[in-house]
C-alpha cells in the first residue's frame, strides 16, 4: 500500500484541480480523499507530495523503442526507463522495427519484453500494411487480439490512397485509430528540413509545408468516406491544422497530435547540426503560432513526443545523411511546462489533459485518478530548475538538440500500477 | 600591410564575415596576384607544412588551384580523391578526416557534395579546415576570387549592379558571391527559369537588396557585373530542364549582353557549357574574364592557405613583399622590425 500526500491534483476527466490524497493498493487507486482524511494504515508506505501535481499517468501516443532489430540505438528496457524519467507511464511503440510488426507473433514479441524489462507501460501499434510497404493489409485483426491500440506505417504514409481507404475501412470495423505519418513522399523527396528561407540559406534541400498537407488532405477525404478514425501523427504544418480543425467541425472522426519539438524550435533554429534534423522537419515560425494556438483552443488532441533513437555511429554524420528523428521522452513535460504553461497559453489542466486524457480519448480509453483505476501517476514539479544533460540519459542514443537546456519544472515521480519506477533525487 | 589584422581558424563560408575581414582577405591576395606573373613562383612561406585536399566530390579547377597555390607557398601536399577513398567502403566523413588528421597536415581543404560538410568537419578537428565548396552552400575562395577580379577590372567592388543568371538554387557560387558583394552595397538581381530562382533567395542576406527576375533582358539592364552559372547537370536531378528552353530563354549572346553597362564584365566560375548557358563569343569577348579568375584563383588560395597556416605566427611583411624585397636585395622589410606586433 502507497499513500501519496499532500499533493496537488489535477484531473482533467473530473475538472479536478485541488489538494488531494490518493491510497494506492494492489496496483489500483484504492480511495482519493480530501488531505488528511485517509487515516493512517500500519505498514503503508507514504510518499510526500506537498508542493508536487499529482496527475493521471501520462501517454506517450507516438515513439519508437526499436526493438526488436535496432538495439544498438534502442531497447525496450532503455527506452522505458527514459519514459519513466520522462513521466510517462504508457508509450505507444511504432511497428517500424526489423522486423516490422506486422503480425501478432511481433506484437506479442513486443509485449513479452516490455513485461519482462520494461519500466512502463508498452501499447504497441501494428503496421498498417505488410512490411509497411504499401502493398498489402497486414494482419490487423490477429495484432488487435495480440494487444496493438492503432495501426500506422509511420515513418512514411500509407502508400496510396486506395490502399488507405482499405485500411480505414477495415479499421473502423476493427474500432481501431489509423495514425498516419502525412507527407507526400514526391513532394518530399530527397529533402533533409523544411523549404524556407533557411533551407535556402543553408544550401539544404527543403520539404514544402504542403507535403504534409497534401497528405492531410488526402486522408481527411478518406476518413470522411470511410467514416474511420483517423489520427494525424506529429502534426507540423499551419495547412494541415486548418484542415484538421475544418473536420472537426463537420463532426469527422479526426484528431492529431503535436511534438514538443514543433511547438518549441522553427525551421530558423537549424544550422548543419544533424539533432535538429527529423521528419517532420522543424517548420516555420508561423506554423508554431498555429500549433501553439492549437494547443489552446482544442484543436490538437495531444502532445506526442516522436521519441526517435539514433545511436551515435547513424546520427553523427553529414546532415544530408543523417536520419531523421531526435529523443523525446525526458524534455517532453518541461518543454511543455515552459513554452505552454509558463508562456500563459495554456492552463495546467489543459497541459495535462495533452498528456493524459486526450491521447487515451484517441486510443478509445480513460484516463482518471479514481478509486478502482489502475494506480499510474505521473508526479511533476513547476518550478524544479534543473539541466537537461542528455549524457545522463538511460537511452542508448544521444540525439537530443536540448541538451543542456536549463528547465523550470519537470518529472519527480512515474508511478506504474501502484509501483514507483522512477523518482528524481 | 605587414601587420595581420585579421586571423582566420577556419574558412568556411563568407556569409559570417565582416567587411573588414573581407577586404583583408582581397588586399592579401593583391601581392600574390603579383607573383604569378614572375619567372620564379615558388615562395618558401609554409616550407615544412602539409596541407591535406580532400576532395570527396570531383573536382579539376579548384583542386588543381589549391595544390597550385600550396605548391607555391613552398608547402607539401597530401591528396585524397573520393574515387580512391575509403567512402565507398562504408567509411564515415568524420573518421576519414581523422585518419588523413592523423598523418599531421597543418591544414585541411575539402570538398564535399553535402552542405555543411566542411563546417561539420571543422567543429571535430584541431587544424584549420577551408572549405572548397559544400554542396549548395558556398564555394568561399569562388566567391574571393570573383571580387578580386571585379575590383582589377572594374577598380570598385561597391555599389554594383551584380546580375547572376542560372540555377541560383543549387549554386553555391552564388550565394559566396552574394554574402560578399552584398556587404559592400552591391545589388542583385538573380535571373533563371523560375524553379530555379525561388524567392527565398531574396531574402537570404538581411538589408542586401536581392530581387529575382525571370525575364533576362530586365535582368541584364543596367548591370555591371554579369555571373554566368554552369548549368549543373550533374547536381540537377529536379527539375530537369530541356537545353533548348534554357538557350531560348537563358543564354548570354552578344545581342542580350547590349542591354548590360557599357562597362560591364562577364563572370563564368567554369567549366562552361559553350553554346548552353553562354555563347563563344561571349566566353571568348573582351568583357569575359574568364581566364583571369582561374589566374586570381591561385593567389586568392595562395593567401587562404598563408592566412590559416601561417597566420597565426608569421607577423611580419606580407611573404610576397619579402620575397620581392630578398630578390631585389632591398633589406627595406626587415622581419625583426616589426615582430613586436607578431602573433597578435
Amino acid at each position: 500500500m502507497l499513500v501519496i500526500n499532500n499533493g496537488r491534483v489535477i484531473d482533467p476527466a473530473s475538472h479536478t484541480d485541488a489538494p488531494r490524497d490518493i491510497l494506492i493498493d494492489g496496483g489500483k487507486i484504492a480511495r482519493v480523499a480530501e488531505p488528511g482524511k485517509l487515516g493512517a494504515v500500519a505498514g503503508q508506505e507514504v510518499f510526500d507530495a506537498a508542493g508536487l501535481v499529482v496527475a493521471p499517468g501520462f501517454i506517450d501516443l507516438h515513439a519508437h523503442l526499436r526493438e526488436p532489430g535496432q538495439e544498438s540505438s534502442e531497447t525496450i528496457e532503455t527506452g522505458t526507463r527514459a519514459a519513466a524519467r520522462g513521466g510517462f507511464t504508457a508509450v505507444c511503440s511504432m511497428p517500424n522495427t526489423k522486423p516490422v510488426n506486422d503480425n501478432a507473433s511481433v506484437t506479442r514479441f513486443v509485449l513479452d519484453r516490455a513485461k519482462a524489462t520494461g519500466s512502463v507501460r508498452v501499447w504497441p501499434i501494428g503496421a498498417a500494411s505488410v512490411g509497411s510497404q504499401g502493398e498489402a493489409i497486414s494482419e490487423i485483426a490477429g495484432m488487435k487480439q495480440a494487444g496493438i491500440v492503432a495501426v500506422s506505417d509511420d515513418g512514411k504514409p500509407i502508400a496510396t490512397a486506395k490502399l488507405a481507404r482499405q485500411v480505414m475501412d477495415y479499421c473502423r470495423s476493427l474500432d481501431l485509430p489509423v495514425i498516419e505519418h502525412a507527407e507526400d513522399v514526391s513532394l518530399a523527396g530527397g529533402a533533409v528540413m523544411r523549404e524556407g528561407v533557411t533551407s535556402t540559406r543553408l544550401g539544404l534541400r527543403g520539404m514544402p509545408a504542403a507535403a504534409e498537407a497534401v497528405c492531410v488532405a488526402r486522408d481527411v477525404q478518406l476518413a470522411e468516406l470511410t467514416g474511420a478514425r483517423l489520427h494525424i501523427a506529429h502534426l507540423s504544418a499551419k495547412a494541415s491544422l486548418e484542415q484538421v480543425r475544418s473536420a472537426k467541425s463537420r463532426g469527422l472522426r479526426v484528431t492529431c497530435e503535436v511534438t514538443p519539438h514543433h511547438f518549441t524550435l522553427i525551421d530558423e533554429d537549424v544550422s548543419y547540426d544533424s539533432r535538429f534534423k527529423m521528419n517532420p522537419p522543424l517548420a516555420a515560425r508561423e506554423d508554431r503560432a498555429a500549433l501553439l494556438e492549437g494547443l489552446a483552443d482544442g484543436t490538437v488532441d495531444a502532445i506526442a513526443t516522436d521519441h526517435a533513437p539514433h545511436e551515435p555511429a547513424l546520427k553523427d554524420v553529414e546532415f544530408d545523411r543523417a536520419p531523421f528523428g531526435i529523443l523525446g521522452f525526458e524534455t517532453a513535460l518541461g518543454l511543455a511546462l515552459g513554452q505552454l504553461v509558463d508562456a500563459g497559453r495554456l492552463s495546467l489542466l489543459r497541459m495535462v489533459e495533452l498528456f493524459t486524457t486526450g491521447p487515451a480519448r484517441i486510443l478509445g480509453m480513460e484516463r482518471k485518478i479514481a478509486g478502482g483505476e489502475p494506480a499510474d501517476l505521473t508526479i511533476f514539479s513547476i518550478d524544479r530548475a534543473w539541466t537537461y544533460q542528455v549524457n545522463d540519459s538511460p537511452s542508448k542514443s544521444r540525439n537530443s538538440p536540448f541538451d543542456g537546456k536549463k528547465f523550470k519544472g519537470g518529472p519527480v515521480a512515474t508511478i506504474v500500477a501502484g509501483r514507483v519506477v522512477y523518482r528524481a533525487n | 600591410m605587414g601587420k595581420l589584422t585579421y586571423r582566420f581558424r577556419d574558412l568556411l563560408s563568407l556569409e559570417p564575415l565582416t567587411a573588414d575581414e573581407l577586404r583583408f582577405l582581397l588586399d592579401q591576395s593583391k601581392p600574390f596576384q603579383e607573383i604569378q606573373k614572375h619567372p620564379l613562383k615558388k615562395l618558401a612561406t609554409l616550407r615544412g607544412k602539409t596541407v591535406a585536399l580532400a576532395f570527396f566530390e570531383n573536382s579539376t579547377r579548384t583542386r588543381i588551384s589549391f595544390g597550385t597555390a600550396a605548391a607555391r607557398l613552398g608547402a607539401d601536399t597530401m591528396n585524397l580523391q573520393a574515387e580512391a577513398s575509403s567512402i565507398k567502403k562504408g567509411e564515415t566523413l568524420l573518421d576519414t578526416a581523422f585518419n588523413l588528421n592523423a598523418m599531421k597536415p597543418d591544414c585541411l581543404v575539402m570538398r564535399h557534395s553535402a552542405s555543411g560538410a566542411a563546417d561539420y568537419v571543422a567543429r571535430h578537428l584541431d587544424i584549420p579546415v577551408v572549405n572548397a565548396g559544400d554542396g549548395t552552400h558556398e564555394h568561399p575562395s569562388q566567391g574571393l576570387l570573383d571580387a578580386l577580379t571585379i575590383r582589377d577590372r572594374l577598380g570598385t567592388i561597391e555599389n554594383l549592379n551584380v546580375t547572376i543568371l542560372g540555377d541560383i538554387l543549387h549554386s553555391r557560387v552564388a550565394r559566396s558571391n552574394i554574402h560578399l558583394l552584398g556587404k559592400f552595397g552591391c545589388r542583385f538581381t538573380l535571373c533563371g527559369p523560375s524553379m530555379w530562382v525561388p524567392r527565398e533567395l531574396e531574402k537570404i542576406a538581411p538589408g542586401v537588396p536581392i530581387r529575382c527576375v525571370y525575364k533576362m533582358e530586365e535582368a541584364l539592364e543596367d548591370a555591371h557585373v554579369i555571373v554566368m552559372l554552369r548549368v549543373q547537370t550533374e547536381r540537377l536531378n529536379d527539375p530537369s530542364l530541356s537545353a533548348n528552353d534554357y538557350i531560348l530563354l537563358y543564354q548570354l549572346n552578344a545581342e542580350r549582353l547590349k542591354r548590360a553597362d557599357r562597362g560591364a564584365i562577364v563572370l563564368h566560375p567554369g567549366p562552361i557549357n559553350r553554346g548552353i548557358e553562354v555563347t563563344p563569343e561571349v566566353a571568348d569577348g573582351p568583357k569575359s574574364c574568364v581566364l583571369e579568375q582561374v589566374t586570381n584563383g591561385v593567389a586568392v588560395r595562395m593567401a587562404i592557405l598563408y592566412l590559416v597556416i601561417g597566420g597565426a605566427s608569421e607577423g611580419g611583411a606580407h611573404p610576397a613583399l619579402e620575397a620581392k624585397a630578398s630578390r631585389s636585395k632591398e633589406s627595406g622589410h626587415s622581419k625583426s622590425k616589426e615582430s613586436a606586433n607578431a602573433g597578435d
